[in-house]
């Protein structure tokens, strides 16, 4: 897995691992200090693999509007796993009333409600009018910072 | 036994999974340039909309019953065609994929025949939204009846029917007509209706000789497999033998330089295909066909056989082939509805021994070509290279009414409202 360079409260940097392998090694230049080389090879952090737990399950959305401010804002890359399991304090892709929308689910005394990250907008309360599909949960959200 | 898996209404399911709100409402699929209907939602059966219609004709169908229509999304339902697959094959270590909604699977050793069908079921329906029938039998023709039977009583059984005595056997086949059974066609089921044949199980109890000398041996095999005997074995790991490119145009074509272009695109399709998976070639079959439809003509149909003085699976080389033997069959003031290329006699890229003489060889330089040919094509599958000689048809498809590319290109992912 990555080797982590530094760690604080804030933020974790890892070492790509790509930095100082370099193969092939011609055989001569192999010997000698370099001979060790092969067992340090290793794949490079390859993104996909560790944003996708389940290929075949996962697919990606866009965020559009400023309910989720805080969690994520307009523009930003979801990550939306159907194999994962929808529980209370997950951020679900719900499909509500004809609309795919964004919301952390949150479950008390058997009430379901929908809670946007953005404190100005109103959570919505899941009742028996209004069908709730969940249709997979965020597992990453990639923002860009331009 | 073998299971039979097969995606329910898979073009309609594929487009209901990124609107639900088509859930419960009649949806249908249209061939490309918005011709035909090649895929309905059940609601769209229940309304009377028949497969294979020219939309046109269903208009007003189409309007009183609010059917939502979509051009077909091929790219869509490619992709979630290859996730049920790979769930599926993780099921069993033999996985045939039959076709883009349909794989074979051999569950020899599973106990639970039962509940690993509905767990496949609950996990592909969980995992990707797609909706799956599953059938399982001791041979592949029953598997595919034993499907048929889960996807006619889905309340019956849960999507899921195991055909595992004799009782559910003999029953399955009374109850199934013979223009149903897997691997009897049109000209089939026409010569044993009048043989008095109209159930399976009529089938399954004739005379071998009678189905030999009528059906050949694949006859004989199809009823071996239908009285339980496996005799049609699992394709798949191993390389194709030969590929086609058949289809029906969406309207006649007459003149020459109109089929040739069709005759050429289909060929460059097959030459693509067969150097996916690095074969060459050293035959191919051309056929055209006139209207079948139409009552007023015999429907013709003409084919030619080519062989090539060396192997090859270079576009341009291939495509030489196929005109000379197009030129052979066309025959002007012919009105053609249906051709197709097929490609045949495969060895091995690296098995092929170069002829002493180079003009008796495929040009070399070509395989460097059709290398960046394919490379282009692949990441343009809308526009890509072609020759000359076919049209920009690919531009111009009608599609009025096309979902969005929601798994395949970044643009067209959900968006979702966050207000």
């Amino acid at each position: 897995m990555m080797r982590k360079l530094f760690t604080s409260a804030q933020i974790e940097i890892f070492k790509p691992e790509f930095s100082e392998v370099k193969i092939p090694m011609a055989g001569s230049v192999a010997a000698g200090p370099f001979s060790n080389v092969d067992d340090f090879v290793s794949e490079r952090i390859d993104l996909n693999k560790l944003l996708i737990r389940h290929p075949e399950a996962t697919f990606y959305a866009r965020v559009r509007g400023n309910s989720m401010l805080g969690d994520f804002s307009d523009g930003d890359l979801l990550v939306v796993d159907r194999a994962e399991e929808w529980s209370h304090g997950r951020i679900a892709l719900c499909y509500l009333e004809g609309e795919f929308t964004v919301k952390r689910i949150h479950l008390e005394n058997g009430i379901c409600t929908l809670i946007p990250s953005n404190p100005s907008y109103k959570p919505i309360v899941i009742t028996s009018e209004n069908t709730l599909v969940v249709w997979g949960i965020i597992t990453y959200s990639i923002c860009r910072h331009p | 036994m073998i299971a039979l898996i097969d995606c329910n209404n898979f073009y309609a399911s594929c487009e209901r999974v990124f609107n639900p709100s088509l859930n419960g409402r009649p949806v249908v699929v249209l061939s490309n340039n918005d011709g035909c209907v090649i895929a309905r939602s059940n609601e769209a059966k229940a309304v009377g909309i028949a497969m294979g219609i020219p939309a046109f004709k269903v208009e007003e169908l189409l309007k009183r019953y609010n059917v939502a229509v979509y051009s077909a999304n091929f790219a869509l339902y490619g992709d979630m065609s290859r996730r049920v697959m790979s769930i599926l094959s993780g099921y069993s270590p033999r996985q045939e994929v039959y076709s883009v909604d349909e794989c074979f699977l051999d569950l020899s050793g599973i106990a639970t025949l039962k509940e690993y069908g509905l767990q496949m079921k609950e996990h592909v329906g969980k995992w990707t939204g797609i909706p799956i029938s599953v059938g399982i039998a001791p041979t592949k023709a029953l598997a595919k009846i034993a499907n048929r039977i889960a996807k006619r009583y889905p309340s019956q059984t849960g999507g899921c029917y195991v055909m595992d005595t004799e009782e559910k056997r003999i029953k399955a086949l009374k109850w199934l007509p013979i223009e149903d059974v897997w691997g009897i066609g049109r000209g089939n089921a026409a010569k044993l209706q009048l043989a008095g044949v109209f159930k399976a199980i009529d089938f399954a109890g004739m005379s071998e000789s009678w189905v030999r000398k009528n059906m050949t041996i694949t006859g004989v095999n199809l009823q071996k497999e239908l009285n339980g005997t496996s005799c049609i074995g699992f394709v798949g790991g191993e390389k194709s033998k030969s590929f086609s490119v058949t289809r029906t145009f969406e309207t006649e074509y007459e003149t020459w330089d109109e089929i040739r272009e069709r005759v050429v695109t289909f060929t460059a399709m097959a030459a693509a295909k067969i150097r996916k998976q690095q074969s060459l070639c050293s035959r191919l079959v051309l056929f055209l066909q006139t209207n079948y439809f139409k009552d007023t003509e015999e429907p013709l149909s003409q084919s030619v056989e080519v062989r090539f003085p060396f192997s090859t699976s270079s576009t341009l080389e291939i495509v030489d082939f196929a005109i000379s033997g197009l030129k052979r069959i066309y025959t002007r003031g012919m009105r053609y509805k249906r051709a197709g290329v097929t490609l045949y006699n495969f060895i091995d890229e690296e098995l092929c021994q170069p002829a002493l003489f180079p003009e008796m060889n495929s040009n070399p330089r070509h395989k460097e070509l059709m290398k960046v040919l394919d490379e282009i094509n692949q990441a343009s599958p809308s526009g890509g290279v072609r020759l000359a000689s076919q049209d920009a048809r690919m531009f111009k498809m009608h599609q009025q009414h096309l979902s969005r590319r929601y798994t395949t290109d970044i643009r067209d992912i959900l968006q979702v409202k966050c207000d």
